[in-house]
């Protein structure tokens, strides 16, 4: 299969790999799962004034699902939560430029960013 | 280790380069200078130079394997040998019996193949092998009833290289009078095979597994005891009637020499091989969840399958984008779905995902295979740093535990 350039820049130099330390500020969706061959970890932290200022992730996936989750670490920085979530698995596809059979790991990493941002939010009700 | 051409090409299951000694033999059968004769054309002496080829090619398959030349019809590949063994035996003995016995890891050339015949009213057992990849005999012996006409079972494995016990299998069809078919596509020259031993009925094999051209594979039919088969394909009554069509010399010669060169390297092709496949697993055997995916001894010499748990294939097979092996993982084909061979073995889901194929064959290099091992353990080594699972697994999580959110 051929991959974009893009894909291929972010399977080769990830983004935003790696782990935050949680706590009250922090936002961790996890969405996929191994018998699928995806799972994708998505963590955001918070500022106070309501930002994204910080994001991280791990997937276990394809190099398409590898660069989905990268690529969304980069989007969702300097972000609100409501702008984050207006993040559509069409905008990934499209700046990927996925093929069809791919078009689920775009999925998953919009799943992605939804569960960390429900994760936040139930922390901080 | 700079000196390695790139892409390394371990994939030698999947098909193997013409040898030279072959190309050169093809090549007198095609031109206005060379044996382009029909081998059916008896009136002239271009069919008479062609069929002598032709003979000789059937000659050179049967002493590979120690079979009557009369035994061995052309097909264009294994493919359509599997058919026309099963198919032709199927609705040949139909009168006999309804029930086929098969393994679930046989080449889809099989499966769908038997798929076909239960559409058509035929019963076919799907037997589950053991977590090695071989079956039981017993539990063939138990599937097996009155109604058994027909069992096929694989020599080697395409996937896993297991060697199967075919001599076993047969000592019991025979004294059943079941009919016995073996796909021999990836056994042919890498493992002896003695039809005068066996008691195979039926046996598919392939030309370009073993250094020669593609579209041209062999079907061996038994003479004593006879075993009859109704021809899948009309025509001309080519080889005697069982497969209609003109001989393609030039495809034929090409098999009938690598089967030659095949019976005099299989020895010495066989230690090298088996060196270079060992010497790859031991640089990789030792990283922590590194799993070998079928038997290792009852296994053909050059094939290595392999999971690394906690990384996805797909994404391993994009890291290794300098070696030509194939993946477990059917990601890279439109379906989701893990090989079906290892999850017949029992594999979970994760391990199936996480598998690669290494297939070494008669050019493959010490150098290529060092250059492989340094390759695969830094992109496991990334490609786990990037895993959520492989945190997951370092903190002593049970995956299995995990509720996860699929699709």
């Amino acid at each position: 299969m051929a991959y974009s350039e893009k894909v291929l820049d972010h399977y080769e130099n990830p983004r935003n790999v790696g782990v935050i330390d949680d706590d009250q500020s922090v936002g961790t969706g996890m969405v996929g799962a191994p018998a699928c061959g995806d799972v994708m970890k998505l963590q955001i932290k918070v500022g106070d004034n309501g930002i994204i200022e910080d994001a991280k992730f791990k997937t276990y996936g394809c190099g398409s699902a590898i660069a989905s989750s990268s690529l969304v670490t980069e989007w969702v920085k300097g972000k609100s939560l409501d702008e984050a979530s207006e993040i559509k698995n069409t905008h990934i596809a499209e700046e990927l430029s996925l093929p069809p059979v791919k078009i689920h790991c775009s999925v998953l990493a919009e799943d992605a960013i939804a569960a960390a941002i429900e994760n936040y939010k139930q922390k901080n009700q | 280790m700079s000196s390695v051409k790139l892409p390394i090409y371990l994939d030698y299951s999947a098909t193997t380069p013409i040898d030279e000694r072959v190309a050169a033999k093809m090549a007198e059968y095609l031109t206005v200078e060379g044996q382009f004769g029909n081998p059916a054309s008896r009136s002239h002496e271009f069919g008479w130079k062609a069929e002598q080829a032709v003979d000789l090619a059937r000659q050179q398959v049967a002493d590979l394997i120690h079979a009557d030349p009369r035994e061995i019809v052309w097909t264009s590949g294994a493919t359509e040998s599997d058919n026309l063994a099963i198919k032709g035996a199927a609705h040949f003995y139909r009168k006999k019996g309804n029930h086929i016995i098969t393994v679930k890891t046989e080449h889809k050339a099989v499966l769908d193949t038997c798929r076909q015949l239960e559409r058509e009213g035929f019963e076919v057992t799907y037997l589950e092998p053991e977590n090695n990849g071989l079956i039981d005999i017993d539990k063939l012996k138990a599937a097996t009833t009155d109604d058994t006409i027909l069992i096929s079972v694989m020599h080697v494995n395409n996937e896993i290289g297991v060697i199967q016990d075919i001599a076993a299998i047969g000592e019991f069809a025979r004294d059943r009078k079941i009919i016995f078919h073996v796909d021999a596509a990836q056994s042919a020259g890498k493992v002896e095979i003695d039809m005068e031993a066996l008691k195979v009925d039926l046996m598919s094999f392939s030309a370009h597994k073993i250094y020669g051209p593609k579209g041209i594979g062999a079907l061996y039919v038994r003479r004593k005891p006879r075993v009859r088969l109704e021809a899948q394909m009309h025509g001309g009554g080519h080889e005697r009637g069982l497969r209609s069509g003109t001989l393609a010399t030039h495809q034929i010669v090409g098999m009938g020499e690598a089967f030659r060169i095949a019976g005099e390297e299989m020895a010495s092709d066989n230690d090298r091989i088996r060196m270079l496949r060992d010497r790859l697993y031991n640089g990789l055997k030792n990283d922590e969840e590194v799993y070998i995916n079928g038997d290792y001894e009852h296994r053909t010499s050059g094939n290595l399958n392999i999971s690394f748990n906690y990384v996805e294939g797909e994404s391993l097979i994009m890291a290794l984008r300098d070696l030509a092996v194939s993946s477990g993982s059917a990601c890279t084909s439109a379906s989701l779905e893990p090989s079906y061979v290892l999850r017949a073995l029992g594999r979970n889901d994760e391990l199936a995902h996480s598998s690669i194929r290494f297939t070494i064959g008669r050019f493959t290099t010490v150098e290529e295979i060092d250059y492989t091992i340094d390759l695969v353990r830094k992109a496991v080594e990334k490609l786990r740093a990037l895993s959520p699972l492989w945190d997951m697994y370092k903190d002593g999580i049970d995956l299995n535990s995990v509720e996860w959110v699929a699709h």
